[in-house]
C-alpha cells in the first residue's frame, strides 16, 4: 500500500512543483470587468504594461459583454468596469452602482457582409436602409443575443428602422455568444452581422466577410469607464480603480490608446478626436 | 491534412523556443487540474471504499448519489460556484473569485464524485470477494479500506486518470469562476476558447494538440509507474 500511494504521491509531487507563482503576495492589483472588444482587439494588452510601469498596478481583465460586466459590478465583484453601451451606463450610474463615468475612447460599428452582398448595402451609409435592406432581402444575420453593447445597440437600431425585431423570421440568427463568435458564426454562414472595428480589424477568420457598411453617425462606439459607489461597493479596490481610470483619460493614457495600431490601422480614436 | 500540419508546426514552435506565456498557461492547467483531483482522491478514496465495507442507512443513497453527479453538467457547478463565490454570496468574503483557488474548488466538485463512484464500484468487487477472508484474518473494517485500494489499484488508476482527464479538458466550469484572466487564471482550454473567438484557429488548434498530447503523456506516465511496481505489490502486499 505504501508503494501505491507512492507512486500517486510521485505524480502529484510533479505537479507541486509546477505551482505557478500564485503565492505572489500582490495585493497592488485590481480587477476590471471589461467589454470583450477592448480586451480583443489587443488594446488593454498594449495599455496594461504601460500602465503598471507608471503605477505598479497590475490589471486582471475579466473580458464579458457589456450587460454581463456591469452585472459582475453589480455583485461586487469588480474594482472598475470599462463598458460601451450609453443606455445600460446609465442604468447602472441611476441604480447607485457606478460613478463618475468617463469617455476614455471611441470608434465606430460597421457592419459586415459575405462579399456577394445579396442585400447590395455596399455603396450606402444608412444603416436603417441597410437594415430595411437585409429585412426585405431575408438576408441571412447573425444577432449576439447576449445583452452586450453591439447587442443593445443592434437592437435599437431595428427599432429605429421601424421593424419590430420579435418578428424576425429563420434568417436571423441568434447566437447568444460574443463578437468573436458571431464574426465566426457569420463567416461559416455567409451572414451579415454588426460589429465594432476594433474586433473586425484584430479577426482572423474573416473567410469571405468584408466591410459592407460604414460611416453612419449613428454607428459611433463610445468606450466608457465607470467607478464603483463606494456607498454600494466599499470592499472594491477604489483608490487603485481611480489611479486606473485617471491614467485612461490623462494625456499619457490618451496617447497610449490613439498610439495602438493593428496593421497600420488605428483600432481606437481617444475621446478628444473629433467624430464624424 | 495541411490545416492538422500547420497546427503541430504552431504547437512545436513555441514549446522549443520555451514561451513563458505559453510555459505559464500549461503549469497553471496542470496545477488546477492536479490540485483538484489531488483533493478528490484524498476525500474520495477513503470514502468510496468505507461505502464498499460500512453500512449505514444513508449508504445506498449516497452511493446513488455519487453515480448521478458523474455526469454533472460544468456550466451548472460554474455557476453555482460564481454565486457562493460572489462578493455578494455567501462565501463572497474570502476573495476566491477570479483567483487559481476558485478553479480548484469548482473542479474538485466535479472529480469528486468520478472518484467515489468507480472507487466504491471497484472496492465492492473485491470486497464481496475477499472480504471474509481480510476478516478472518482478523482485520478490522478501518484497517481493510487500505487493502481493498491495493487489491482494486488498477480501476483506483482508472477512476484516477478519468478524473484528470474530466479536470484538465474542463471549461466551463473554471472559465466562469476563473474569468480568463491573463497571466492569472488563463489555462489551456480557456486560451482555446479566446482564441477561437478571436478567429485564430490555427493556434486554437495547436493548443488543443499540445492539450491531447499533455493528457496522453499523463496516462502514460501512470500507467509506467503503475506497471512498474506491480509483480512487486503482488509479491509484497498480498492480503490474502
Amino acid at each position: 500500500m505504501a508503494r501505491f500511494l507512492l507512486a500517486v504521491m510521485i505524480v502529484f509531487a510533479a505537479g507541486l512543483f509546477l505551482v505557478p507563482r500564485l503565492a505572489r503576495a500582490d495585493d497592488k492589483y485590481i480587477v476590471l470587468a471589461s467589454t470583450t472588444s477592448v480586451d480583443n482587439s489587443g488594446l488593454l494588452k498594449h495599455l496594461l504594461p504601460i500602465f503598471k510601469q507608471a503605477s505598479g498596478i497590475d490589471v486582471r481583465v475579466v473580458a464579458l459583454g457589456t450587460g454581463q460586466a456591469l452585472d459582475v459590478a453589480r455583485r461586487g465583484d469588480a474594482d472598475l468596469v470599462l463598458v460601451h453601451d450609453p443606455d445600460a451606463e446609465a442604468k447602472f450610474i441611476g441604480e447607485g452602482h457606478g460613478i463618475n463615468r468617463r469617455e476614455l475612447a471611441w470608434n465606430d460599428f460597421v457592419i459586415v457582409g459575405p462579399s456577394a452582398d445579396p442585400a447590395k448595402l455596399k455603396g450606402n451609409r444608412d444603416v436603417l436602409a441597410a437594415f430595411h435592406a437585409i429585412w426585405n432581402a431575408q438576408a441571412p444575420f447573425v444577432s449576439r443575443g447576449d445583452k452586450s453593447g453591439t447587442d443593445a445597440l443592434e437592437k435599437r437600431l431595428w427599432k429605429a428602422a421601424g421593424l419590430d425585431v420579435t418578428k424576425v423570421g429563420p434568417w436571423c440568427k441568434d447566437i447568444g455568444g460574443g463578437m468573436g463568435a458571431a464574426l465566426n458564426a457569420a463567416a461559416g454562414m455567409d451572414a451579415y452581422t454588426l460589429t465594432d472595428r476594433g474586433t473586425w480589424l484584430s479577426f482572423q477568420n474573416r473567410r469571405d466577410l468584408t466591410i459592407v457598411l460604414q460611416g453612419d453617425p449613428r454607428l459611433i462606439n463610445r468606450y466608457d469607464v465607470i467607478e464603483l459607489n463606494p456607498k454600494l461597493h466599499p470592499q472594491a479596490k477604489l483608490g487603485l480603480a481611480k489611479q486606473f481610470a485617471d491614467w485612461l483619460v490623462s494625456p499619457a493614457g490618451q496617447h497610449a490608446i490613439g498610439d495602438y495600431e493593428m496593421a497600420g490601422q488605428k483600432l481606437f480614436h481617444p475621446e478628444a478626436d473629433a467624430k464624424p | 491534412m495541411g490545416d492538422f500540419g500547420n497546427a503541430v508546426g504552431l504547437a512545436l514552435a513555441p514549446m522549443l523556443r520555451g514561451d513563458p506565456d505559453l510555459y505559464a498557461i500549461v503549469r497553471l492547467s496542470l496545477w488546477v487540474s492536479l490540485s483538484a483531483v489531488a483533493i478528490a482522491l484524498l476525500a474520495g478514496l477513503p470514502a468510496g471504499a468505507a461505502l464498499a465495507v460500512y453500512r449505514f442507512p444513508a449508504r445506498r443513497a449516497v452511493v446513488i448519489l455519487a453515480n448521478s453527479m458523474l455526469g454533472l453538467p460544468p456550466v451548472v457547478v460554474g455557476l453555482a460556484g460564481y454565486l457562493l463565490l460572489s462578493r455578494s454570496g455567501p462565501l463572497g468574503r474570502f476573495g476566491l473569485l477570479y483567483t487559481p483557488g476558485a478553479m480548484v474548488a469548482v473542479q474538485t466538485v466535479l472529480t469528486l464524485p468520478i472518484v467515489v463512484a468507480l472507487v466504491h464500484r471497484a472496492a465492492q468487487e473485491q470486497w464481496a470477494r475477499h472480504g471474509d477472508a481480510l476478516q478472518v484474518a482478523g482485520a478490522t473494517r478501518l484497517k481493510i479500506l487500505p487493502h481493498l485500494l491495493l487489491i482494486a489499484r488498477r480501476p483506483v488508476l482508472t477512476a484516477l486518470l478519468a478524473a484528470l482527464g474530466r479536470a484538465i479538458s474542463e471549461v466551463g466550469t473554471i472559465i466562469i469562476v476563473g474569468g480568463n484572466i491573463a497571466g492569472v487564471t488563463r489555462t489551456m482550454t480557456t486560451t482555446i476558447v479566446l482564441e477561437t473567438s478571436k478567429g485564430n484557429l490555427p493556434l486554437a488548434q495547436a493548443l488543443g494538440f499540445m492539450l491531447i498530447t499533455l493528457s496522453v503523456a499523463l496516462s502514460g506516465v501512470a500507467f509506467a509507474i503503475a506497471d512498474r511496481k506491480d509483480s512487486r505489490w503482488l509479491d509484497f502486499c498480498s492480503p490474502s
